[in-house]
């Protein structure tokens, strides 16, 4: 029987109350979101907060939304809502792409963005799908808020930049026209840690590529990034050729180490080959030939 | 600390420790031992329950997070002292042998059905892919919850 040890818990009432709670509690402190990540980590007692601050009733941070040319979603939005909400994967289909293989149906009714995040597995999939979109993370603390792209959120496996007393609050991604995302995934079983995933976000003037994004999990990539591989794709014409070689280039600068999933080898493999797929189908969606 | 929740229509104050799980709670403590308590890392989905409106795994939710809150378990799915369609479908088609998930893959199905009154194999597959069966295969389930759709 895996049971937490023994923690203190407070409901927060506000974001304000939440940060108060944690500046009272100190930084043996956790937010407590949906818990799937952390609850399971007490109960191995590798995690062993002193004390929970619950934000599960703050509903302010639970929204998906477009203002000002940016999609929003609050931090506590649960990974069901994101997968519902239309508004998602009609500007950036790859946060459906990933959500449909995120964990099973009953979790993500529970689990929440802001949550997964800030647990910073290696493998896991929004922290990929934020890097390719180059997405921005709004972080509330006593000071106020501050804002930190999504590939300086990581700062290493289980470890964010968000310090003791603050709250990740928002993820915010641009809008840009000529714009297609796509994220490819390859488990052991459905609802696992991907062996390696690759998340791919275009902008295309033309038949050029304007601009690119290219996320990858679980494959010991920098900050969630293949930068060279991106790199080589800006300027470069909409191809089956840029787009393999953008694939090879990511595998050449991804890490991965072997395990129970799978060898270091056809880690890189996946990296590649995933990161192709996930190129060309982004390509599509920038051209309008699927959705 | 001292929590309230209402539990298929019931309400119930009990303190407790706030690292109690909430399976625990409701078998431990209230003695609705209709939700089992199977695999403890989210995976088996044996210990789903409803919390508002949403089905969840009780082994990865606190007992206090439901403070404030209503829960769900099998032994509400009757109503007006008759089974709901999904236990009918269950008992029509075979839907168990041990029965050990039969209460989550039940609370799931009633909250599809709910959502979606006519789902397709496909949609029911999906909607219980994150629940474990190791007797039926799976296939006499999804037969019991097309019973219960064609049965509303």
């Amino acid at each position: 029987m895996q049971v937490p040890a023994y923690v203190e818990y407070e409901k927060a009432t506000s974001i304000e109350h939440a940060l108060a709670l944690l500046a009272r509690f100190g930084p043996e402190a956790r937010i407590l979101a949906g818990g799937h990540s952390l609850i399971p980590m007490m109960k191995l007692r590798i995690a062993q907060p002193e004390a929970l601050v619950d934000i599960n009733g703050l509903s302010a941070l639970s929204y998906v939304r477009v203002t000002d040319g940016e999609l929003r979603i609050g931090a506590l939005t649960r990974h069901a809502q994101l997968l519902d909400a239309l508004v998602a994967g009609q500007h950036f289909a790859i946060l459906h792409d990933a959500e449909r293989v995120i964990a099973d149906p009953v979790v993500r009714n529970w689990g929440t963005v802001g949550g997964s995040l800030c647990q910073a597995d290696p493998s896991e999939d929004l922290s990929a799908a934020f890097a390719a979109l180059k997405a921005s993370m709004i972080i509330q603390g006593p000071g106020g808020s501050r804002m930190v792209p999504a590939r300086e959120f990581h700062t290493g496996p289980y470890q964010t930049v968000v310090a003791p007393g603050e709250l990740l609050t928002e993820i915010k991604i641009a809008i840009r026209p000529g714009g297609g995302s796509a994220y490819q995934k390859v488990g052991r079983r459905v609802g696992d840690w991907p062996v390696g995933a690759a998340g791919a976000a275009i902008w295309l003037v033309g038949d050029t590529i304007a601009d690119a994004g290219i996320g990858l999990t679980a494959v010991g990539a920098r900050h969630f990034a293949a930068a060279e591989a991106e790199e080589f794709l800006r300027g470069a014409p909409a191809t089956e050729a840029s787009l393999r070689r953008a694939g090879e280039i990511a595998a050449e600068h991804c890490h991965p180490s072997s395990d129970q999933r799978g060898p270091a080898d056809y880690k890189r493999h996946l990296a590649s080959e995933l990161t192709t797929r996930a190129l060309r189908r982004a390509v599509r969606r920038a051209q309008g030939q699927e959705a | 600390m001292q929590i309230t929740m209402t539990v298929n229509g019931t309400e119930y104050s009990r303190e407790v420790e706030a690292r109690l799980l909430l399976i625990h709670f409701l078998r431990d403590q209230l003695g609705l031992t209709g939700s089992h308590w199977g695999c403890d890392t989210s995976n088996c989905g044996a210990c789903v329950v409803w919390l508002d409106e949403t089905p969840v795994k009780s082994c990865t939710v606190l007992a206090v997070m439901a403070d404030g809150h209503r829960v769900r378990t099998v032994e509400g799915l009757e109503h007006y002292g008759g089974l709901d369609p999904v236990q009918q479908g269950f008992a029509e088609c075979h839907g168990l042998q041990c029965g050990f998930c039969t209460p989550g893959m039940m609370l799931t199905a009633r909250w599809l059905l709910d959502h979606n009154p006519d789902p397709s194999a496909e949609q029911i597959r999906e909607a219980i892919s994150g629940q474990t069966c190791r007797c039926t295969g799976y296939e006499n389930i999804v037969r019991s919850i097309r019973w219960a759709a064609e049965h509303a």
